[in-house]
């Protein structure tokens, strides 16, 4: 099994989506970059057809909240090249208001239910899904319970507060 | 996938009725709802509702400290906890940088084979169950007791097990627990070679799944399929030979692919899987024996809690103690995803830390999630009774499905 390194990885990346790729880091040594709205469709198809490549299998599609920054929520793909057994994560991060991104159902098919997780814990609507409804939750639930704005229990309650642990 | 192109959602000639199977049929074994529109027995489409025991563990993950989220992996794919256990503390000990002694390696594989042979035991007796014959699975779940009882001899509790620590194991195995792994691996292969001789060749079980809900490789993988499904379509893919974790790279053990992703095929990879397992524990268990048997845990004071004995008369210990509950230990500011192969697909944990004493965001890629999915398009054009046995066979853990 040949295995591609994450420089050949990112060198073709960057032949192809040269300055619409940014932070560009490894942790652990999963290639992890970010991308535009605007691009994430096309580097995904570039990442899923390119023969050297054969990102054929997304693992995984999730979110993220930072609602400190300018553009809070993240978008976070995992994909999977089963043919030179390596992987890469993209992030693409939107700004409040207008949580919306490109469906990658297109690519996937298993990216349905994956965008729907994430359309009812962020908010994170995903436009062109065939059936963008609440998964996990009840349909009426007005919230996206994920954002780091919903507490997880009675705000109120102190005795939970990190400055009781010296933070 | 087999398509159907007889049946139409609109044909105006036929009158379609609709069916609620579950959320609690007997049929289904688990909270699963499934409303079907039918043509007489046949399933026109179907539309898959979960959702019934979403407990919000993600949520609820944010706001523990790292060892407190041990017991909501296990409430994930309870059949085989220790594998979701064990994948979470490999992804924490990653995360700080950990690097575990090869006896501890050793002893994870071991209860991390034996919960997953106890998972495919219920798998493939249910799917006989379901299929009309009872006798395997009485002959099997002999074998999951058993099972419960070398994972209360190391932790105490059977089914939500909570095995394990960051850093190591809570303790040592001990002499009973090598001596009842030791007499199943004596008693069992038995047992697995019966079960399949009243199943590989039985023409009743044989009629009822060959060719039912077969799947294409580039179907399975386009729905991420993972696990003895994936496999069982034809696509070699499993986390343990491609990107070996707890020492998997050093034992001997093969993958077992199928042909056509049919329920039968299903079975029959989840039987070879059994057998291979049980080679993994066989070598699991003399590997150990040549490991200084004193070692249990890795030599990680910030991490892995001194044991009570120590806090009480000594300093340092107390002081461990006292930082590791209260979360004062700093943790990197990084990410990490690592993927362990449960008994039902890849189980995948992304870590987003901040430093903090809790996740500041944990994402479980849960295989019965994902495999899920495809359930409602591929029943298009089934009989009902084949659903249900396809249901068997996707081996879909309601607690994984709605964590």
């Amino acid at each position: 099994m040949s295995k591609i390194t994450n420089e050949e990885l990112l060198n073709s990346i960057k032949g192809r989506f040269d300055s619409d790729v940014t932070h560009i880091s490894e942790p652990f040594g999963l290639l992890t970059l970010e991308t535009s709205r605007e691009k994430i469709i096309d580097l995904l198809t570039f990442l899923k057809t390119d023969a050297a490549l054969q990102f054929i299998y997304l693992t995984d599609i999730t979110a993220i909240h930072y609602p400190e920054t300018e553009k809070p929520i993240g978008i976070i793909y995992h994909l999977h090249s089963l043919v030179n057994n390596v992987r890469i994560r993209i992030k693409v991060f939107v700004a409040d208001g207008d949580v919306k991104m490109p469906t990658a159902t297109t690519l996937w098919n298993g990216a349905n239910w994956m965008e729907r997780e994430t359309y009812d814990l962020f908010g994170v609507v995903f436009e062109g899904h065939p059936d963008l409804r609440r998964i996990l939750n009840v349909d009426d639930m007005t919230v996206f319970p994920m954002r780091k704005e919903y507490p997880l229990e009675d705000p109120n309650r102190v005795d939970k507060r990190d400055y009781f642990f010296g933070r | 996938m087999r398509t159907h192109p007889v049946y139409t959602d609109n044909d105006p000639q036929t009158e379609y009725s609709t069916l609620n199977l579950g959320p609690t049929h007997p049929a289904t074994h688990g909270v699963f709802q499934n409303v079907l529109t039918l043509d007489g027995e046949r399933i026109v489409s179907g539309v898959s509702t979960i959702g019934y025991i979403h407990r919000a563990f993600e949520k609820i993950a944010e706001h523990r400290p790292f060892y407190q989220i041990t017991p909501l992996t296990d409430r994930m794919n309870y059949c085989s906890s220790p594998i979701n256990n064990m994948g979470w503390h490999m992804t924490v000990e990653k995360m700080l940088g950990i690097k575990m002694p090869k006896r501890v390696d050793y002893m994870r594989v071991l209860i991390m084979e034996l919960a997953r042979i106890s998972d495919h035991i219920i798998c493939n007796g249910v799917l006989g169950v379901d299929t009309g014959a009872f006798t395997g699975f009485l002959y099997m779940m002999k074998f999951r007791e058993d099972i419960y009882e070398i994972y209360e001899e190391i932790c105490g509790s059977r089914l939500t097990t909570n095995v394990g620590r960051i850093g190591g194991f809570e303790r040592n195995f001990n002499p009973i627990l090598l001596e009842k792994t030791r007499k199943f691996l004596k008693e069992f292969p038995a047992a697995l070679k019966e079960f399949e001789a009243l199943f590989n060749r039985n023409r009743i079980f044989i009629d009822r799944t060959k060719d039912v809900a077969a799947v294409t490789a580039e179907d399975a993988l386009s729905y991420s399929w993972s696990g003895p499904l994936l496999r069982a379509a034809g696509v070699d893919y499993d986390v343990r030979a491609m990107e070996p974790y707890s020492s998997y790279e050093e034992f001997d053990f093969e993958v077992p692919v199928g042909s056509n992703g049919d329920v039968y095929n299903r079975f029959l990879v989840r039987n070879e899987e059994m057998w291979q397992s049980l080679r993994l524990i066989e070598q699991a268990l003399k590997k150990i024996e040549k490991e200084p048997s004193d070692i249990f845990h890795a030599d990680v004071p910030e991490f892995y809690l001194p044991p009570k004995e120590e806090v009480y008369n000594n300093m340092e210990a107390l002081i461990y103690h006292f930082k590791i509950v209260m979360g004062e230990i700093p943790t990197p500011n990084t990410e990490v995803y690592h993927a362990v192969e449960g008994a039902n697909g890849e189980l995948g944990f992304y870590l987003v830390n901040d430093g903090g004493r809790s996740p500041y965001r944990l994402h479980f890629r849960r295989p019965s999630f994902i495999n899920y999915q495809m359930y409602a398009p591929m029943s298009r054009g089934m009989l009902i009774s084949d659903a249900i046995i396809n249901m068997s066979s996707l081996n879909i853990i309601a607690g994984e499905l709605d964590a």
